[in-house]
């Protein structure tokens, strides 16, 4: 009887009258499994026909969080991109940035956006910060195909913890690798091309319990450093008027920061290296 | 052989009528309505946990009478269906028509094809950029459609609800008019030799879709928020002079100055908010003559931006959570 219902035109197919399911990753596996990013074929090496993009440092505040990232995609050795935007709300409490194959990374985050809004509506409540944690990871996992033939993306996720106990962890860190495995960092944490050095500068520069405020100085200059020594990093476009993307999650909820005070961390990064830019 | 019964196709339908509308009578109602900035739904309900309102996508909600396990399911259906047009072509490409079409489609199917009939009532409502562009459909458990502008009254007392709602609805109302309309006419029906009753702030589930937010327009009302606006709706009622008997539609400005004259009945809203709320406040709203929406905006305020998409349920804030739950 099922089976003729479903031939009416209009009618609401039986994928979505599913009881129970609560993940829209689940529900596409069902409905519309082609619009999954790890379900379609890739036959032959495909990392330098896309678009890369690069670093995003995230930094553990005593308020929550802060991430940040450059605004260059690359391919090869030519600019992709100057003014992709990296770094976004993965819901109300909590941010995604992504490096790596920059399309497969912003449909993945968008599916991840999709993902979080939907387990929120259907059950009626959010998930825990290590429950969206662990779903990244899972999607993560579900690209490695891909990743193996050159499209890997990296996820780098960062939080306000709701169900914090202690008041000063209330902000949380989780990296990925490329096989899905999922690693909470402390303090801070960094991803993609130029992660090396924006980590060796906020090891100089951090502060155990620095407010959001400070840190999104050190998140910038953090970026800064990695994109003097890293060439797929972009540095502050003073002339384009291009910066960092800056965004928090505290307990007001995620905020990103306008051009305007993202120029001003910019500007005062770029003032205090004029004097010693170092060699 | 055994023996076959004719019924005729009118009497079919007519018995699995009947046997719909008979279950859907005996729950509690609902009624959803446009006010001016934006639209309310208003739910009579004992159960907090178990929601006859609820959020489909940005600009679309969902209000439902009868059967609890088969509205849920068509709701889950509803929150896929948008979910999924959202996410393979744009956010503003999701319609509440479409939604509302897709459970006609589904409940009139079910309705002559399955030995029972769903018995359920829904109405989709589609906030718009003003009252008049607000979209209100009525679905019932036969797949019947209805554009319903204005407001939707369901549930089993629906007719007389909606004479209430008749009279004195108006588009551009404000927030505490609309609520007060919404829960007089809830109260009008069900008391004892046909009085009225009072409803508290326990026996009601409140949500709006609220024109002005970005994003997800979709927000509960509760708790601390709720309390305070039921407290202004009843200040009105006293001080508005008698509203059933009075002149159809009465001009919402009219209740302005009520509110003007009662700043401390807004204060101790202001006050018993959250710390996120008081820090809004004070930042000029504890200033002025707060209104219900005031109060709202007060509570709303900081995470309100455009990065806050998914921050309009009242019970997923950190500083709300626990006064929710108590509730």
């Amino acid at each position: 009887m099922s089976s003729e219902r479903l031939e009416l035109p209009g009618h609401l197919p039986a994928a979505y009258r599913v009881a129970g399911v609560s993940s829209f990753t689940e529900f596409l596996q069902g409905a519309a499994p082609h619009l999954l990013p790890g379900n379609r074929p890739v036959t032959s090496y495909g990392g330098e026909l896309a678009p890369h993009g690069t670093t995003i440092v995230a930094i553990a505040c005593s308020d929550g969080v802060v991430m940040a990232g450059d605004r260059r995609a690359t391919m090869g050795n030519l600019i992709a991109s100057r003014d992709i935007e990296k770094v976004h709300p993965a819901d109300a409490y909590s941010c995604i940035g992504i490096a790596g194959t920059a399309g497969v990374g912003l449909e993945l985050m968008r599916l991840f956006q999709v993902e979080l809004e939907h387990y929120e509506k259907i059950e009626g409540t959010v998930l825990s910060l290590d429950g969206k944690a662990n779903r990244l990871a899972t999607m993560i996992r579900n690209n490695l195909g891909a990743a193996m033939q050159g499209l890997a993306v990296i996820p780098l996720f960062a939080g306000f913890d709701l169900d914090a106990t202690d008041p000063a962890r209330v902000g949380r860190l989780f990296s990925f690798d490329v096989a899905g495995g999922v690693y909470e960092e402390q303090e801070y944490c960094s991803i993609g091309s130029g992660s090396l050095f924006a980590k060796s500068s906020l090891k100089k520069i951090y502060r155990p319990g620095v407010a959001s405020a400070e840190a999104g100085r050190m998140a910038v200059e953090a970026l800064y450093d990695a994109a003097d020594d890293d060439t797929a990093t972009g540095g502050p476009d003073l002339l384009r008027k291009i910066f960092p993307v800056v965004m928090t999650a505290t307990a007001n909820g995620t905020h990103r920061l306008s051009d305007e005070e993202t120029r001003a961390l910019a500007e005062q990064v770029v003032a205090a290296r004029a004097a010693h830019p170092g060699v | 052989m055994a023996m076959q019964f004719y019924a005729s196709p009118e009497q079919i339908m007519r018995d699995r009528s009947e046997f719909a509308r008979k279950n859907i009578a005996r729950g509690r109602n609902v009624v959803v309505l446009s006010y001016a900035d934006g639209v309310l739904f208003v739910a009579e309900t004992i159960s907090k946990a178990l929601h006859k309102v609820s959020e489909i996508y940005d600009r679309i909600g969902f209000a439902a009478v009868g059967r609890y396990n088969e509205f849920e399911n068509l709701r889950a259906a509803g929150v896929r269906m948008a979910d999924l047009r959202g996410y393979s072509y744009d956010r503003r490409d999701v319609t509440g028509r479409a939604i509302a079409t897709a459970f006609a489609q589904t409940l009139g199917s079910l309705f002559t094809d399955s030995s029972k009939p769903y018995e359920v009532e829904i109405c989709i409502a589609e906030v718009g950029k003003t009252a008049a562009a607000d979209e209100l459909y009525r679905v019932t458990y036969d797949g019947q459609t209805q554009d319903e502008p204005g407001y939707v009254a369901m549930g089993g007392q629906a007719d007389a609800i909606s004479t209430v709602m008749k009279q004195r609805h108006d588009p551009e109302m404000t927030l505490t008019d609309a609520m007060s309309l919404a829960v007089e006419a809830l109260g009008s029906v069900g008391g004892e030799g046909g009085k009225p009753r009072t409803l508290e702030a326990n026996q009601l589930e409140v949500a709006v879709l609220d024109r002005g937010r970005v994003g997800r327009k979709f927000r509960r009302i509760t708790g601390n928020a709720l309390t305070p606006l039921l407290a202004l709706t009843k200040t009105t009622d006293t001080d508005g002079g008698p509203e059933p008997e009075a002149p159809a539609k009465p001009p919402a400005k009219e209740t302005k100055p009520a509110k003007a004259a009662k700043p401390s009945a807004g204060d101790t809203a202001a006050s018993s908010m959250t710390s996120r709320a008081d820090a809004a406040a004070a930042s000029g709203v504890a200033e002025e003559d707060l209104d219900a929406d005031d109060v709202l905006d007060a509570a709303e305020a900081p995470a309100g931006g455009a990065e806050a998409p998914a921050d309009e349920t009242d019970e997923t804030t950190a500083p709300d959570r626990d006064s929710d739950q108590g509730e």
